[in-house]
């Protein structure tokens, strides 16, 4: 049986398995910590930062920093929490992200974080970046001007012999995700749909499906993201 | 000395723009133009998106008649995926639309003759602008008032129940809708509590035809001498010829009453209509091909409508279009200030149409949507508030969108507002070398009697201020008036 080991969280007393991760172990103990290229069941990546807390004095990511006994984190202050919103806020400047057209709104995970953490308008200018719309594939429409690197569906979308269908391509700032030309024309439509699903944003898009869910029924049109942790009972 | 008055910006419509007027040596009107000052570039930029996108981007035209264009788009799309030419849709699919474009006509014109034409009705044209406005009614005329903001607010709980928002909601997809409507939302619009429910709405549509018509009695050379001039009149027509501003096959009238287009498909409406671009406007001025850019402008709107129309299916309205009709002997109406009178009979209209859907179980259940073979062309049309609104979409074999043709309302009427303002000025402002704030007002009121939205009509952002210089002989500014 795993040890349990004592932790706190902005003053609270929290337990949780030792060696669980911190993002995990908050949850079970009813604490959000906002992430974005986190993914439940996929390997952790700690690339957005959004999930950055302060341990015993240092700014680590809490998705990929197991937990240990006596930890003592801090992670809902006015510092970190501009330090997220500033990350959320570069995210939305570097990219084209116009959520009232976006299909994905409602049920996109930026755009929910822009809401919690109330940003208006970001501190940073624009970049209006020229980005491509890839509507090669038969079953899905990558779209650049919304894709944030988080990487997600790079650790997801496998075939069956764990190859996978998306990838980096070209470097420095012209970086994108892209789906492999080959791989991906063998894509399932439920895949297809599960990708979908993994992107955090609008950048993945199954075909001819667009806004088929109607308004009010969208993951955060009731309750801001997070809000399903904090309502919840500890676990152990 | 010649001169040249500018209107800069006109107020209380939607959008931005100006009249320039011009006065020659004697003092008389000259030349006119209303000109139309915003650019705005949705046609290009919605090439490269994916067309299911484009029932939601493109209704960000507009933010008072959103519904309008997510409903043209959406049967253009309707085409594209195979679901046919606006008949092909499920019973739910078709009527749950239906629903949404009447509490968008009935929230729109509410809007309309409330907030932005009752001013100059009630107080005068020439009245002091602090007062004439939509506040000053709310201070002299509550019960009037509370009624305009009532109806506008339960047409927009129509749309919100139907596209999932007020504003710029989600509900058309192409090949139908995403949503049932509940029985619960059904039954608040049934029998809500006073004023929320359609029997109000309707009695309240009634009397707003009964207050302009009394007021007609009492101001008749107002109502039908302000601005009169032959036009020819264009919309969407029920194949039976009833009004129908959801589908139809489109139909035109000259001055007399002669048909000139004569109820033929909206999917071939390039056969029929072409658009002349002015260089001193950024709205191009529509005309039927076979009449040429000379003759061959028209009118849309409320007043067209009930040019064009043989009847109106719903008997409330019908015996209010009687008595319009008889106004005319049953020839075109072309008096620019009985827009007004039409558009109210079209409130009733749209609260009895609203009232039948919400009686019918296919709101309630049934399939959502339909598709068929895959087009790569598409036509909508539908009538909105301010009359016929074309939407035309091409895609590639990605489904990007690759070409896209908006012709608004507004810029269907385009020449008929340029012929209103003339025909004003020259009336109002003839010998006269000083503007004064009810000559520049009747301008307005001639053009806010089309409803015009500026912003739609360039696809523009922005509000709708309209400012009126005056110019002499060598293109001096010599007097001004600006309105915010």
């Amino acid at each position: 049986m795993a040890k349990i080991v004592n932790f706190t969280i902005d003053g609270k007393d929290c337990i949780a398995e030792e060696g669980l991760y911190l993002v995990q172990a908050a949850k079970n103990n009813g604490v959000y910590i906002p992430t974005l290229c986190n993914y439940e069941g996929i390997k952790p990546k700690g690339s957005c930062r959004i999930c950055t807390v302060r341990i015993n004095g240092r700014l680590m990511t809490s998705c990929t920093t197991p937990i240990s006994d006596g930890m003592k984190i801090e992670s809902n202050t006015e510092e970190i929490n501009d330090l997220r919103k500033a990350i959320i806020e570069l995210l939305f400047v570097e990219g084209n992200h116009f959520c009232p057209a976006c299909e994905k709104s409602g049920n996109c995970e930026l755009q929910a974080l822009a809401y919690r953490f109330k940003i208006m308008v970001p501190r940073y200018p624009y970049t209006f970046p020229q980005r491509r719309v890839d509507a090669s594939n038969p079953k899905i429409i990558k779209e650049q001007n919304r894709c944030i690197m988080c990487k997600r569906c790079i650790r997801a979308i496998k075939d069956e012999q764990g190859r996978s269908l998306f990838a980096y391509k070209k470097r420095g700032h012209k970086s994108e995700v892209v789906l492999d030309p080959v791989l991906g024309l063998q894509m399932s439509d439920e895949l297809a749909r599960k990708a979908m699903a993994v992107c955090p944003v609008g950048s993945i898009l199954v075909r001819e499906q667009g806004f088929i869910q109607p308004i009010g029924t969208r993951k955060f049109d009731k309750k801001p993201i997070g809000s399903e942790i904090e309502m919840s009972q500890p676990t152990k | 000395m010649n001169q040249k008055i500018i209107i800069e910006p006109v107020t209380r419509v939607e959008g931005h723009g100006k009249v320039t007027i011009h006065l020659d040596e004697e003092g008389n009107v000259a030349r006119t133009r209303l000109h139309i000052v915003e650019f705005r570039g949705f046609e290009r930029f919605v090439q490269g998106r994916p067309y299911w996108e484009m029932p939601v981007l493109v209704q960000r035209l507009c933010g008072i008649c959103p519904v309008s264009h997510h409903l043209a788009a959406a049967k253009a799309l309707d085409v594209i995926v195979g679901a046919g030419t606006g008949d092909g849709l499920t019973p739910t699919g078709e009527k749950m639309r239906r629903l949404m474009h009447y509490g968008q006509i009935f929230q729109s014109h509410t809007l309309h003759f409330f907030h932005l034409a009752s001013p100059d009705l009630l107080f005068g044209i020439d009245a002091d602008p602090a007062i004439r406005n939509i506040i000053g009614v709310a201070l002299k005329h509550k019960d009037l008032a509370v009624q305009g903001v009532m109806m506008r607010k339960f047409g927009q709980e129509i749309i919100k129940a139907t596209a999932g928002k007020k504003i710029h909601g989600t509900g058309a997809i192409p090949g139908g809708i995403n949503k049932h409507l509940s029985p619960e939302e059904r039954d608040m619009f049934l029998h809500g509590p006073d004023p929320l429910n359609i029997d109000k709405m309707i009695e309240w549509s009634v009397a707003a035809v009964d207050f302009f018509k009394s007021y007609h009695k009492k101001n008749k050379d107002l109502i039908d001498n302000f601005s009169v001039f032959p036009s020819n009149h264009l919309s969407l027509v029920r194949k039976d010829g009833a009004l129908d501003l959801y589908h139809g096959v489109l139909r035109a009238v000259d001055a007399n009453g002669k048909k000139i287009l004569n109820d033929v498909d909206y999917q071939d409406y390039l056969k029929y209509i072409d658009e002349e671009v002015r260089s001193w406007s950024y709205m191009k001025f529509p005309y039927l091909k076979h009449l040429g850019k000379e003759n061959g402008w028209y009118t849309v709107g409320p007043l067209a409508r009930l040019n064009t129309c043989d009847f109106i299916p719903t008997p409330l309205a019908q015996k209010e279009f009687e008595e319009f009709k008889a106004y005319t002997n049953g020839k075109p109406n072309n008096m620019s200030m009985h827009m007004h009178w039409a558009r109210l009979i079209e409130v009733l209209h749209a609260a009895e149409m609203m009232k039948e859907l919400l009686n019918d179980p296919d709101l309630l259940e049934g399939e959502l949507v339909v598709k068929g073979k895959k087009q790569y062309e598409g036509i909508g049309l539908i009538e909105a508030p301010r009359g016929t609104l074309f939407h035309h979409y091409r895609i590639n074999e990605n489904d990007q969108v690759v070409m896209a043709n908006l012709i608004v309302s507004t810029t269907n009427n385009n020449q008929p507002m340029n012929n209103a303002v003339n025909v004003v000025a020259k009336k109002m402002m003839t010998g006269k070398k000083e503007i004064t704030e009810g000559m520049k007002n009747a301008v307005e009121v001639a053009i806010r009697a089309y409803d015009p939205c500026l912003s739609c009509a360039t696809h523009a952002l922005g509000k709708m201020p309209l400012a009126l210089y005056l110019y002499d002989k060598d293109e001096n500014l010599i007097d001004e008036f600006i309105s915010q």
